[in-house]
């Protein structure tokens, strides 16, 4: 399990834009550099960011090579109803990890 | 965009010695390899950012403007270097952004990143951190909900470079 970091308001008024900050500990190893041997270190990124909101889809995201270490995102959401917020990113060699953080909205 | 090189026609040819069959091939050699072997043409990476733009419009007119690519005009570090897009846009239901992507000019991918949005976003912005292994050109396009592409670009320069061998 990668260490996450997630920047949500607890809680938020209806219809309010809120701010979603995520960011993830990624190595994002892009398959172009070599390493000490000078072997090219295979590529390992992250390639699939969604923010789900109650089980519907309201953001995503598709990363390439070119996203540093350690992928960070900033976006924006409409706070509609109280409920789940579940964070999800998918990557090479398997790599998948699902956050969940619960908001209130009034 | 280039302007096509304008050549001095009118100018008198200079005559000179030719040079010497040895020395021209070593001199083409030597083009040669540093053609194929440490540079990639400037004009082919321009066309490939085009290209990668048009790829994802899908023929559609990319037009400039209502797109807003910030980031740094001199970079130190060209492994984090922060980005952000944001476009214009109430995000209804009936005109909102449905995507955004960052495209670059001199990494060995053209693609950095794409984005989905919908009216939900509230709000059509994005910020992230991205590497870029040279000085060179960003190019931001945002998709609306009603078919229409929009763009921004930016140059960079970038003084650390993302450290990537053998890559200009």
């Amino acid at each position: 399990m990668a260490r996450t970091l997630l920047n949500i308001p607890k809680t938020a008024q209806r219809g309010e834009v809120i701010e979603i900050r995520t960011l993830i500990a990624h190595k994002m190893d892009s398959g172009f550099l070599p390493d000490a041997q000078g072997q090219r270190i295979p590529r390992d990124i992250i390639q699939r960011f969604a923010c789900r909101y109650n089980g519907e889809q309201v953001f995503s995201a598709e990363l390439f090579a070119a996203v540093s270490a350690n992928p960070y995102l900033v976006f924006y959401l409409v706070a509609t109803e109280s409920g789940m917020l579940e964070f999800e990113w998918q990557g090479d060699n398997g790599f998948t990890q699902t956050e969940r953080v619960p908001i209130t909205v009034t | 965009m280039h302007l096509p090189m304008r050549l001095p026609m009118n100018l008198p040819m200079k005559t000179e010695v030719p040079p010497s069959p040895v020395r021209r091939d070593l001199l083409a050699m030597g083009v040669g390899l540093a053609g194929a072997v440490f540079v990639r043409p400037v004009a082919a990476q321009s066309e490939e950012l085009a290209a990668a733009v048009a790829a994802f419009a899908g023929g559609a007119t990319v037009r400039p403007g209502r797109v807003k690519l910030e980031v740094a005009k001199l970079v130190d570090n060209g492994n984090v270097v922060p980005v952000s897009v944001s476009v214009e846009s109430p995000m209804t239901a009936a005109d909102h952004v449905t995507a955004i992507a960052i495209f670059n000019e001199k990494n060995p991918q053209r693609d950095i990143a794409k984005f989905a949005f919908g009216p939900r976003s509230g709000k059509a912005s994005v910020s992230t951190r991205i590497r870029l292994a040279t000085t060179q050109k960003l190019v931001a396009v945002a998709r609306l909900s009603d078919g229409s592409f929009w763009s921004d670009s930016a140059d960079v320069i970038v003084v650390l470079a993302a450290c990537i061998d053998g890559e200009a």
